[in-house]
């Protein structure tokens, strides 16, 4: 349609309603937070949904993010495909995960092949080393802050909860589906049980 | 290179599984992801697991992308390929049919509920993913200086991270870790 008929169509919606994106847009729009994001793309993600966007509310964002935060798999691809399911159902979902993805997996293939290639020189090896500590020091930061509420609640059953799955898989090093066969039951029984007890 | 479809089928079996049992996100799986590509299959030795981590920390997107790095280094692109949609597609289509539930039987008390159960659960592995990602990165003192500060410095400053992997790089480089 050429751009001279656009102002036939009434603009009430245009204006009121956000702007239901279309699967094109929302490959280019995940693609773009993707690779904005380097150590983690939630905060671009906020951006772009939120701020830029404006396809939801700050709180339609983190009621949409919180669901995705406890769903098993990698947060932020969640993300993805609940909102693009939200839009444009299954199409939306898909385009919505290969622009997250599909950039992103490319370059670190491509750095994947530079690494088999010359990850045995020397310098490159020492770098990578001073890179990851660097890294997990990054790392322990974050479950540093993710553990603060946690204490602060001083809930007696949930912390021996985190300090059991902790020796399990950190110190005997068990497998994880075991592990989680037996802590994700006993979790969501005890938790039932102090809610009951309380009400 | 034509990897043998056994290679890929246990990479698929592998990440595919881990999916779905990553509690709070990909990054509480590291060690399992550790214990299987190190100890059980013998794909990677504990360096190469650690720069597979530092480059996954380096590229941008989401930072589960080190599954990525591991199935390359197992079986090429093909390998790569498997690996990434193994590790991300089960959880995603799970999701999906999640949220369109949710969105049609609201206040339901059970979200909630799930969601408490699984928050010390899922802090515990991130904090056994810290454990193990500091030992196999850390194999000086001073190494552990380095992230000790890198720590610090992000809990203290809201300073880049990139900047402070690039630190840590340059450190490297001179030879100081």
């Amino acid at each position: 349609m050429p751009p001279d008929t656009a102002p036939a169509i009434p603009q009430t919606s245009h204006v009121t309603a956000p702007q239901r994106p279309g699967l094109f847009e929302l490959f280019v729009a995940f693609a773009k937070m993707s690779l904005a994001g380097f150590g983690g793309v939630l905060v671009w993600a906020r951006r772009a949904i939120v701020d830029q966007h404006c396809w939801m509310t700050p709180e339609e964002f983190n009621e949409a993010f919180a669901l995705c935060h406890f769903l098993p798999g990698p947060n932020i691809v969640n993300l993805a495909v609940v909102f693009g399911g939200r839009f444009r159902g299954i199409p939306g979902s898909i385009a919505a995960f290969l622009g997250l993805i599909g950039p992103p997996v490319m370059i670190v293939t491509t750095l994947a092949a530079i690494y088999a290639r010359y990850g045995e020189i020397p310098a490159l090896q020492r770098t990578l080393a001073g890179v990851s500590c660097a890294a997990v020091g990054l790392f322990l930061a974050v479950t540093a802050r993710m553990m603060v509420p946690l204490l602060k609640k001083r809930d007696p059953v949930a912390l021996a909860l985190l300090a059991a799955v902790f020796v399990a898989i950190g110190l005997l090093r068990l497998p994880l589906v075991p592990v989680l066969l037996t802590a994700i039951p006993l979790s969501i029984v005890l938790t039932f049980a102090m809610r009951w007890r309380a009400t | 290179m034509n990897p043998p479809t056994g290679t890929l089928l246990t990479l698929a079996w592998t990440f595919g599984l881990m999916s779905l049992l990553a509690i709070g996100g990909a990054n509480s799986t590291i060690p399992e992801m550790h214990r299987v590509a190190v100890d059980v299959q013998r794909w990677l030795s504990d360096s190469q697991f650690a720069d597979m981590f530092a480059i996954s920390q380096l590229s941008p997107g989401p930072n589960v992308l080190i599954v990525t790095l591991i199935g390359y280094h197992v079986a090429g692109i093909a390998g790569a390929l498997v690996a990434t949609f193994a590790m991300c597609g089960p959880s995603a289509v799970f999701a999906y049919f999640v949220s369109n539930m949710l969105t049609r039987s609201r206040h339901s008390a059970w979200p909630a509920i799930l969601q408490a159960a699984l928050v010390p659960i899922s802090i515990g592995l991130m904090c056994a993913s810290g454990l193990i990602l500091t030992l196999t990165s850390d194999r000086t003192w001073i190494a552990a200086v380095l992230t000790i500060g890198a720590a610090a410095l992000a809990l203290v400053t809201r300073l880049n991270p990139l900047w402070m992997l690039l630190m840590g790089g340059i450190l490297g480089f001179a030879g100081v870790v």
